[in-house]
């Protein structure tokens, strides 16, 4: 039983903000250190951890970017504390070295990225979804990242915990795509009781310094992680390196270490990937959208049921790892498919990689800044149906 | 070279360098002998008496940590046998923020050169060192990047010939204490690796000193002194040996390095303030806030 400090937000049901709710989030899962660098539409999770992570014992520290911010970050993550950042596309740009930094050296991590319209300074104040695509393929090399995508305020909150779950579990950086709709929106939260809330810490040497021959041992897909100060005295290395940390140019290191880093996650990806389906057992036009975006794709699906239109909702709640096997097995099942998202068109490209040859795609793209409006989806949809 | 000259050469450094660090290996990882510094680098006297003030340090070698970013000075960690991590280039300090926030018990010291420390990792440095947090920072500085073979830096004298200064260099160059001063730093010494003793002392103030510490080494560089006024590896130690002048009290501002002979080149103990750190500020206010209570 894990033990939860008294000052957390305590079990009960809330009306609150997606960010604020992150934020508490966060706190539950054991976040105990905060690096950020203001940028809008993500700042009140700043704002919210610089007042309540003090009240736990934890640190908040402003940094002077956002590539200091999340190195912070990450160093006090080896440091054996569980820490995040949040922030907003210029910033998630700013941050893609360390996406690569935390891969490579193996450091869990959180990111939550509250979307806005790009591309580069765009609408601040304004949603967006444009950084699907850059939360897997940002940085350089090949690696691979865990994703969630939010679409209310309970699930910014109950997503938040487990990204903190998985970043620990998999020795991983978790981002969370949160958008500007879902953190400025104010919502119901049930926070249920602690005990029914799964917290995952990640597993630590359990042999002593002296016996801890192979930190980055590669016959374990996810080697326990020997922590700054806990005697183990271990080389982390941003460079290609072998078991015992030391840098390599060899290429059987450069080989099990690449593989072992991206099979971590996708040996995993069916425990990891997360959806929603609505109304998809008889579908014949499946609807594909994600966060804010499917939030009026829901409403579609409704409206259009009652007029006997045989329409469905597929909404992914992990971008990655994407769950492609069940895309395919429903595309296989329509004759029509819908992607609403604000971007000119990336969870599209996942969509037509993982669907059957022969069904028929539409995109529905929006302006950056805007959330469609049902009716918006609506029309495409009829005009695809031809109803 | 035949493949069997280049063995007994790599056997040869091995052993010169096996005992080179002889009574050290508590400290030193043997085991990765030889190192990638070049023969006239100052790196390898600096890694030895860095080993030496942990060992001195009476701080458990357990508790010291070491960080350091991109270059050949950021090589230098991952030989001391201590919890060390090689970050990216420039990202050091920021990492040992973080490190140290998380606990304050560990002695961090970031290790790192010119490029690392005040070019690409600039930011960093002058606000890690505005917010005077409690970590260590060495810079090694040879006036070029030599990992990548030899491009001029933020240190590189104006005029000095370099691989991407093939025309002399038109640049003004940092001067690391005087930039560390006016961001705030708390500590501030310059040394060069043939004031071995004072260099050793110099890592042992900075690890005894609550706050920002900042000790600049000034080292030769095989690819900076070929190209300039030091063509012999040893001619660069030779300038050192015979241009180098004490002077703990020296007008931070009038020690900026243009590696001109006729110049005196500066070094000391030359600075040290007593100032809250960013650590202990932070656990007064976790203090203040667990009795008073959360802002409403």
């Amino acid at each position: 039983m894990k033990s939860f400090h008294p000052r957390l937000l305590k079990p009960g049901r809330y009306f609150m903000q997606g960010n604020i709710a992150t934020a508490e989030a966060a706190l539950i899962a054991g976040c105990r250190f905060y690096a950020g660098y203001p940028i809008t539409p993500s700042n009140e999770i700043a704002e919210w951890m610089s007042r309540r992570l003090p009240e736990v014992g934890g640190v908040f520290i402003q940094m002077e970017d956002e590539i200091g911010s999340i190195v912070a970050v990450l160093g006090a993550s080896a440091a054996g504390v569980k820490a995040m950042t949040a922030t907003s596309g210029p910033g998630f740009s700013l941050m893609m070295e360390s996406v690569g930094l935390a891969s490579m050296m193996e450091i869990p991590a959180v990111i939550v990225n509250v979307m806005r319209a790009g591309p580069s300074t765009g609408i601040p104040t304004l949603v967006g979804q444009g950084d699907i695509m850059q939360a897997k393929w940002g940085s350089h090399g090949d690696y691979e990242i865990i994703a969630y995508l939010p679409s209310s305020v309970q699930e910014v909150f109950d997503m938040t915990i487990k990204a903190f779950n998985m970043a620990e579990k998999y020795r991983v950086l978790t981002i969370v795509l949160s958008d500007q709709v879902i953190g400025h929106m104010i919502g119901k939260l049930v926070v249920p009781d602690y005990e029914e809330i799964e917290i995952i810490d990640r597993e630590l040497p359990d042999v002593p310094p002296e016996k801890l021959v192979y930190p980055f041992d590669n016959s374990r897909l996810i080697p326990p992680m020997p922590i700054a100060g806990a005697g183990y005295r271990v080389n982390y290395d941003s460079l290609t390196h072998d078991e015992r940390g030391y840098p390599s140019v060899d290429r059987d290191v450069s080989f099990r270490l690449v593989s072992r880093l991206v099979r971590k996650i996708r040996e995993n990806e069916k425990a990891i990937a997360e959806w929603e389906e609505y109304y998809t057992d008889d579908a014949d036009i499946l609807l594909v959208a994600y966060g804010c975006t499917a939030r009026s794709a829901k409403e579609v699906v409704k409206k259009l049921r009652r007029e006997n239109i045989r329409i469905g909702l597929f909404r992914p709640k992990t971008a990655w790892p994407f769950p492609w096997w069940r895309m395919n097995e429903l595309s296989k099942r329509v004759s029509k498919i819908v992607v609403a998202e604000i971007n000119m068109g990336q969870m599209l490209h996942l969509v037509r990689e993982y669907s059957a040859r022969d069904v028929e795609i539409v995109h529905v793209p929006y302006a950056p800044g805007y959330m469609p409006p049902p009716s918006y989806i609506e029309n495409i949809v009829r005009g695809v149906y031809g109803a | 070279m035949s493949s069997s000259d280049r063995f007994r050469l790599r056997e040869f450094a091995v052993t010169s360098l096996t005992k080179y660090y002889e009574g050290l290996e508590q400290v030193i990882r043997t085991d990765r002998m030889p190192h990638i510094f070049c023969p006239g680098c100052g790196l390898g006297i600096i890694l030895k008496g860095l080993a030496e003030a942990i060992l001195k340090s009476g701080i458990p070698i357990n508790r010291h940590v070491g960080v350091s970013g991109i270059g050949c000075t950021g090589r230098l960690p991952g030989y001391l046998r201590i919890d060390a991590y090689h970050v990216t280039h420039g990202r050091a300090v920021a990492f040992a923020v973080g490190l140290k926030l998380a606990n304050p018990e560990l002695e961090v010291t970031v290790v790192g050169g010119d490029g690392d420390i005040v070019t690409i990792g600039g930011n960093h440095f002058i606000h890690a060192a505005r917010r005077n947090h409690d970590i260590n920072v060495i810079i090694v500085n040879n006036f070029i990047y030599g990992m990548t073979g030899g491009q001029y830096g933020a240190t590189t004298p104006t005029g000095s010939y370099t691989t991407t200064s093939p025309y002399g260099h038109v640049e003004y160059p940092f001067n690391i204490p005087l930039l560390a001063y006016a961001s705030g730093a708390t500590f501030i010494a310059r040394w060069t690796p043939i004031h071995y003793a004072q260099m050793v002392d110099a890592f042992l103030q900075m690890f005894e000193h609550k706050g920002f510490a900042v000790v600049e080494i000034i080292a030769p560089c095989v690819l900076y002194g070929e190209r300039n006024r030091f063509p012999s590896y040893t001619d660069m130690v030779k300038y050192f040996r015979d241009r180098c002048v004490i002077d703990h009290e020296a007008d931070l501002r009038k020690i900026g390095i243009s590696l001109d002979p006729k110049e005196p080149l500066v070094i000391g103990n030359f600075y040290k303030v007593r100032r809250k750190t960013y650590e202990e500020l932070y656990k007064e206010l976790i203090e203040r806030v667990s009795k008073e209570g959360a802002k409403e």
